[in-house]
C-alpha cells in the first residue's frame, strides 16, 4: 500500500538547511496499523505529512497504491488525497463554522456526490463513532474527544485506503485517547491501514508494528504484542 | 455552470462571518453612492445651464447698437449709430455662406386692443427666419413669411399670453386687432420656451414697420445664425470677424466696444462648454478616487479574509479540495456580495437624487434634475466587481496554492 525508499526530506533554514529525513525505507502492507513512534524533531510528521500529500519529498522514491508519487501538482495530489487518504490530526481541524454532520460530509463534497447522499452518508458515520445525537452541533459545543470522533468520522467517510493520524490522542486524556484507540482499531480491524503518529507508548502498543525513528532514520521496526494476539 | 452546492458553501461563509461579509458590502456600496451621488450632481449642473441658454437658438448671433464712445475720423463720440437695410444687405451679401438664419429686428411698443381688451405689449418687426433664430414654436396658424414681408402686409403673430389676455378662452386667429390704431390680422399664435416674457410678445414684417412707423429704413438690429456645421473655434472667429467687419462699415472706431457688439452664442457655448469639460473633468478623477477607494477597501478585507481562512483552507485542500475549487469558492463569493452591494448604492443613490425636497434644495444652487444615465453607473458597478473578482483572485490563488502542510500551520 505505502512503499517508502530511501526518502530524503530537508527544509530551509534561512541559509542553512535542516535534513530532517535520512534515508527512509519503509513498506506497509496493505491492513496493516503502525504506529511511528519518536520523541519530537525525529522526523515522524514530516514522514506523515509526505505520505499523506501534505508535502513533497526530496530524493527517494514513494508509491502510494502502487502509483509513483513525483511532481505532483496540487490538483493530483487533491484527487490522490479525497481517493485514497483520511487525515485525523492532533488540533481535530474541523471548520468551525460547520456541524458536525457537515464536517463529515465535506469530503463527500469533494468527491462530487449529491447534498441528500452524502447528508446520509456522513450520519450514517457520525452513528458509527457514537455521535448522531451531535450531528447538527458545531464543533466548539463537542468535547475535545468527540472532536476528535467526528474527525475520525470525517476521515472515514469517503472508505480511504489508509487512513493517517497525526498524534490523534495527543490533546485528549486517558479515557478518551482510549476510545479513540478502540476506534481506530475497530477500523483496522475492518480491513483498513492505519498509521498513526504517536509519542505515547501505551497508544503505540495497542498499534500492530510499532516504527521507531530518531534523528531522520529508522532505528527499529518490530511488530506489537498486539499483533501477535491476532 | 450553476452549482447549487457551491452556492450553499458561499452563503453559508457569508452567513458565518456577518461582520466581514457586511464591510465589504458597505465598502461597494459606500463607493457606488458618492460615485453616482457627484455624477447625478454634476450632471444636474449641465442640465440646468443647457436650460439657461435654451431661450434661443444655441447658434445665434446678435449685431446691437449704441452711442459711440470714441472719436473716429473726423466723426464726434457721442454719435448714436443706427443701422439700416443696407448693413443687413451687407450681412447677407459678405457672409452668405456663413449664415443659416438671418433676421432684422426693430423694438417696438405699442397697445394691442381686441374690442374692450387693451394692453401694452412689445412688438418685434422681423424677418421670417427669426423664427428659427428665437426658436418660436407656433401653436396655432404660421410665422411671417417672405410674402408678407414683400407685400408689407399688416399681419402680427401674437404670443400665447397675449392671445390669453385678449381674447380669453376664445378663437383668435384670423381676428383683426387694433396695434396703435391700426388694424392688423392675426395669422398665427405662438409659444416660446424662454419665459413669459417671451410669450407676451407679437411679430410684424419688418417691411410693414419701417413703412408705418417713419417710413424708414431703420433696424434696431440684426439676428444672425451662423452655419451650425461650423466648429465653435471657427464660429467664435466669424462672430470677431463680423464685428470688425461691421464697425469699418458703420466708422466706428475698432476699438470702441460700446458702440457696436457682437453677443456670440458660438462664446458662451464655449465658455460653457469648457466649464462643463472642467466639471466632468473634476468629476471623473474624484468619481475615480471614490472607485480606487472601494477598490482598495475589497482588496484589503480580501488579503484579510484569505489570511484568515488559510487554515480552512488547508483543510479543505487535506479532504480533497482543489485549488481551483477554493478559489472559485472566494471569487465567487466576493463577485457576489460587490455585484449586490453595488445594485444597493446604487439604488439608494437613485432614490436619493429622485427625491422631490432633495431636488427643490437643489434647484436653489443651480443643479437641476440631478440623474445619472445608467450606462455610467453600471459600468462603475461593474468595474468594482471586476476588482473585487481580481481582489480576492489573486490572494485566493496563492493561498490555494501553498502546500496544505503549511496551511494547516497557519493560525
Amino acid at each position: 500500500m505505502i512503499k517508502i525508499e530511501k526518502l530524503h526530506k530537508s527544509y530551509p533554514i534561512g541559509k542553512d538547511s535542516l535534513h530532517v529525513l535520512k534515508g527512509i525505507d519503509l513498506h506497509i502492507k496493505e491492513g496493516e496499523f503502525v504506529s511511528i513512534m519518536g520523541s519530537s524533531g525525529s522526523g515522524k510528521s514530516t514522514l506523515l505529512n509526505i505520505v499523506g500529500l501534505l508535502d513533497v519529498h526530496d530524493e527517494g522514491n514513494y508509491y502510494l497504491n502502487g502509483q509513483v508519487i513525483k511532481d505532483m501538482n496540487e490538483k493530483k495530489a487533491a484527487i490522490l488525497r479525497n481517493k485514497f487518504l483520511g487525515f485525523v490530526f492532533q488540533s481535530f481541524n474541523l471548520i468551525s463554522y460547520k456541524t458536525a454532520l457537515e464536517n463529515v460530509a465535506l469530503p463527500l463534497y469533494y468527491k462530487g456526490i449529491n447534498r441528500k447522499e452524502r447528508l446520509e452518508i456522513a450520519l450514517e458515520y457520525l452513528e458509527k463513532v457514537g455521535l448522531k445525537d451531535w450531528a447538527n452541533h458545531l464543533p466548539n459545543e463537542l468535547s475535545g474527544g468527540q472532536k476528535q470522533r467526528v474527525a475520525i468520522a470525517r476521515a472515514l467517510v469517503t472508505k480511504p485506503k489508509v487512513v493517517l493520524a497525526d498524534e490523534p490522542t495527543g490533546a485528549l486524556d486517558s479515557t478518551t485517547t482510549d476510545s479513540v484507540m478502540d476506534l481506530l482499531k475497530a477500523i483496522n480491524d475492518e480491513g483498513m491501514t492505519v498509521f498513526v503518529i504517536t509519542h505515547e507508548e501505551e497508544v503505540a502498543e495497542q498499534t500492530k508494528r510499532i516504527v521507531r525513528l530518531k534523528d531522520g532514520v529508522i532505528i527499529s521496526d518490530e511488530l506489537t504484542k498486539a499483533s501477535k494476539a491476532v | 455552470m450553476f452549482d447549487l452546492d457551491r452556492w450553499r458553501e458561499i452563503f453559508q461563509s457569508i452567513n458565518k462571518n456577518k461582520l466581514r461579509s457586511i464591510l465589504s458590502a458597505l465598502t461597494v456600496a459606500f463607493a457606488i453612492l458618492l460615485f453616482t451621488l457627484l455624477f447625478g450632481i454634476v450632471n444636474g449642473l449641465t442640465n440646468f445651464f443647457k436650460e439657461a441658454f435654451a431661450d434661443d437658438a444655441q447658434n445665434s448671433m446678435f449685431i446691437r447698437v449704441w452711442k459711440t464712445t470714441k472719436p473716429y475720423k473726423g466723426l464726434q463720440l457721442g454719435r448714436r449709430i443706427q443701422l439700416r437695410n443696407t448693413d443687413y444687405d451687407y450681412v447677407t451679401g459678405e457672409y452668405s455662406n456663413k449664415i443659416q438664419y438671418q433676421s432684422a429686428r426693430i423694438y417696438k411698443n405699442f397697445t394691442i386692443k381686441y374690442k374692450n381688451n387693451a394692453d401694452a405689449y412689445n412688438v418685434r418687426a422681423v424677418h421670417p427666419d427669426h423664427q428659427f433664430l428665437e426658436k418660436t414654436i407656433i401653436d396655432e396658424g404660421r410665422y411671417l413669411n417672405a410674402r408678407d414681408l414683400k407685400e408689407k402686409s399688416k399681419v402680427i403673430v401674437i404670443g400665447r399670453l397675449i392671445k390669453r389676455d385678449l381674447f380669453g378662452e376664445k378663437p383668435a386667429l384670423m381676428k383683426r386687432v387694433n396695434v396703435n390704431g391700426i388694424s392688423y390680422m392675426i395669422i398665427g399664435i405662438f409659444s416660446d420656451d424662454g419665459g413669459d416674457n417671451e410669450e407676451r410678445m407679437a411679430y410684424i414684417p419688418v417691411t410693414t414697420a419701417q413703412m408705418l412707423y417713419g417710413n424708414n429704413d431703420y433696424i434696431s438690429q440684426i439676428n444672425l445664425g451662423y452655419d451650425p456645421s461650423l466648429s465653435l473655434d471657427a464660429a467664435v472667429a466669424f462672430g470677431n470677424k463680423l464685428e470688425r467687419d461691421m464697425r469699418k462699415q458703420l466708422n466706428i472706431h475698432p476699438d470702441d466696444q460700446s458702440a457696436l457688439s457682437v453677443r456670440n452664442m458660438a462664446e458662451a457655448n464655449k465658455n460653457v462648454g469648457q466649464f462643463m469639460f472642467i466639471l466632468y473633468f473634476i468629476a471623473i478623477i474624484v468619481g475615480s478616487g471614490t472607485l480606487v477607494a472601494g477598490i482598495i477597501g475589497i482588496s484589503n478585507i480580501m488579503i484579510f479574509v484569505i489570511k484568515e481562512r488559510t487554515k480552512e483552507f488547508g483543510i479543505r485542500k487535506a479532504l480533497g479540495a482543489k485549488p481551483a475549487s477554493i478559489i472559485s469558492m472566494v471569487v465567487q463569493e466576493t463577485v457576489l456580495i460587490t455585484t449586490l452591494a453595488g445594485y444597493v448604492g446604487l439604488t439608494l443613490a437613485t432614490f436619493i437624487l429622485s427625491s422631490e425636497s432633495l431636488r427643490e434644495v437643489l434647484e436653489e444652487y443651480f443643479i437641476k434634475d440631478p440623474s445619472v444615465s445608467q450606462g455610467v453607473v453600471i459600468g462603475a458597478t461593474i468595474v468594482l466587481v471586476l476588482s473585487g473578482l481580481i481582489a480576492s483572485y489573486v490572494p485566493a490563488k496563492r493561498a490555494a496554492n501553498i502546500k496544505p502542510i503549511e496551511a494547516l500551520n497557519a493560525d
